[in-house]
């Protein structure tokens, strides 16, 4: 039966009552922890552009800021998608030394021939194609086989870091043939910030609006609030698990190739390490580990919240060896925080 | 001409045998109550006609003939719509989003598949407005009662145009006044031609809305007759084993 043929009187008084949202667009924004950490962040920068003016309210500071987070928040919006749904990777590091590793060999050997083969526009896609890779090897053990995604991950983080290793010979590439100055000034470059700057910024935006807005956004979270649920009701839970994983991986790469742009090399050790500042900046910006809650906008200011406490204790003179102390203490915040506004919702 | 049959159905979990060779008959525009004790495969005997799981042995068949569910979406495209027990909420979802929950209104916009909020939460509002219950589409349901969460999960089935609706403990943990909503929604779904069956422990919500009963006991049919020719007594003693078999 459609419901249009519902009589009139049977719903006076709920559909007064339907417009009526549950809180207004201050409760909202108050409620939410990206908007906190925001709010941290031009705090902590304004302070310390008045207290060092020289040094860090300088042009040249706040490109190397947004610079510096920009490959963590990339990498940052993939793992909220995986979060999202109840998962994690930990492979993300490892991917992007894999992929830094494939892009920098086919342009290497453009050294040596002239062909197109061994440029960049065939590297990048094979780096990007390497991501996707990774990311299917992931999603499908955890989907397919049900492996539990902290162990299958790590299994991945190990195996990508060990085929970057063996892919360079264990040799740092510096030199990017032909095509080289031209992949630098595109990748590398910069217009008023730094180019990763600006696709991070696409990229958050786009993130905001899928997640918001199209069905697979809305599956994510309902994969993570109940999967089960999910299942029954038709959400096609594999398809989507195995989406985000691919994303996640893609995000590593994209991540991968803007930071070969713009270090000019390739080493295997790249990202070493960065699958925990990617975890920690999704989690300072509200991502909620359980599943089920979460943002691009938290991404975005998770990343950019760690990269600004390194900077300024760095100019403050702080011994850089204090660094760890300072994330950490506001990872552990950050989670006390999602703690004390969890209760008050239930 | 009936809606769906089941056929010499049996399920087996390793050694436990849930239901053992059950045949059942529902006629368009019947309500049946499905009775038993805890653990006697009501709740086995629905998942298998909603798809959740095949059955070991026997058949079930449509209108149009047999049929294999693999999924329960595979059901609910044949037109079974059930409520689960524990109604297979999201809590960290809203109302609405719930009731259309993986058959999503949409918008095709370029490579997306666009939510269309607002027919979504029209269209919840006035199912929840149906069954006169307070709840609003933009609320989350982690913050809704136990009555509100049924109307949810109730809503569901009214998406589509259903044959049989199945409904799992629908009345366990509501309010009085919402009882009496959801045995009303059961007679309209009835009089529309829909087959309802209601799994139910409250005898009194059986006595009022059912047609028939069917009693099962440890996996067998024990009982199947109408409700005219039963008294709750009979069927007490047919659920706890006072009376073998009517």
């Amino acid at each position: 039966m459609p419901p249009d043929s519902v009589p009139a009187n049977s719903s006076v008084a709920i559909t007064d009552v339907i417009g009526i949202k549950e809180s207004t667009l201050g409760q909202r924004l108050f409620a939410n922890q990206a908007v906190w950490v925001a709010v941290a962040v031009a705090l902590i920068m304004a302070l310390m552009s008045l207290r060092y003016p020289d040094q860090y309210g300088t042009e040249d500071n706040f490109y190397n800021i947004t610079r510096n987070f920009s490959f963590i928040g990339i990498m940052a919006l993939g793992m909220t998608a995986v979060i999202i749904t109840g998962g994690i990777d930990l492979s993300v590091g490892s991917v992007m030394g894999v992929v830094g590793i494939v892009v920098g060999l086919i342009m290497h050997q453009g050294k040596f021939s002239d062909s197109i083969l061994y440029s960049w526009y065939v590297a990048v896609p094979a780096g990007l194609a390497t991501g996707v890779v990774c990311g299917l090897f992931n999603g499908i053990l955890v989907t397919r086989v049900g492996l539990s995604p902290f162990v299958t991950t790590l299994g991945t983080l190990s195996i990508a870091r060990s085929a970057a290793v063996l892919l360079s010979q264990n040799k740092m590439i510096y030199e990017f043939g032909w095509s080289g100055q031209q992949f630098f000034d595109i990748f590398g470059g910069q217009f008023i910030v730094a180019n990763s700057v600006w696709l991070l910024l696409v990229m958050t935006l786009a993130f905001a609006f899928v997640l918001k807005a199209t069905v697979w956004g809305r599956h994510l979270y309902a994969i993570g609030g109940n999967e089960h649920a999910a299942q029954l009701t038709g959400v096609p839970v594999v398809k989507v698990k195995l989406q985000a994983y691919v994303f996640c991986s893609l995000c590593a790469a994209v991540a991968a190739i803007m930071l070969l742009g713009w270090q000019g090399s390739a080493i295997n050790a790249l990202g070493t390490g960065y699958e925990l500042r990617v975890i920690a900046s999704t989690v300072i910006g509200g991502t909620n580990l359980m599943g089920g809650e979460g943002g691009a906008f938290g991404a975005f200011v998770g990343a950019a919240l760690i990269e600004v406490i390194r900077n300024g204790l760095i100019l403050a003179g702080v011994d850089s060896n204090y660094q760890g102390i300072f994330v950490g203490g506001f990872i552990i915040l950050a989670v006390l925080l999602e703690r004390v506004r969890g209760r008050k919702r239930e | 001409m009936p809606v769906l049959q089941l056929r010499n159905v049996s399920k087996h979990f390793g050694a436990i045998r849930a239901l053992n060779d059950v045949n059942l008959t529902l006629e368009p525009g019947e309500v049946l109550g499905l009775m038993g004790d805890n653990g006697a495969g009501k709740s086995t005997l629905v998942k298998i006609m909603a798809g959740n799981f095949p059955p070991s042995h026997g058949d079930i068949l449509l209108e149009d003939g047999p049929v294999v569910f693999h999924q329960p979406i595979d059901a609910r495209r044949k037109g079974i719509e059930i409520v689960y027990q524990d109604l297979a909420l999201c809590n960290n979802l809203t109302a609405a989003a719930n009731v259309f929950l993986g058959r999503e209104i949409k918008r095709r916009f370029g490579p997306f598949n666009l939510l269309n909020y607002k027919a979504m939460t029209e269209q919840a509002g006035r199912l929840f407005g149906e069954l006169k219950s307070e709840t609003r589409p933009h609320d989350l349901v982690r913050r809704m009662s136990g009555g509100q969460r049924q109307a949810v999960a109730i809503s569901r089935t009214r998406l589509s145009n259903p044959k049989v609706v199945l409904l799992d403990e629908p009345t366990a943990a509501i309010s009085v006044r919402q009882v009496a909503e959801v045995l009303d929604l059961i007679r309209r779904l009835r009089d529309q031609g829909i087959c309802v069956v209601l799994i139910s422990h409250r005898m009194p919500d059986v006595f009022s809305v059912c047609d028939r009963i069917f009693v099962l006991r440890r996996g067998r049919k024990v009982a199947e007759k109408s409700i005219a020719d039963s008294s709750p007594e009979e069927v007490t003693g047919l659920i706890t084993g006072a009376i073998h078999a009517a």
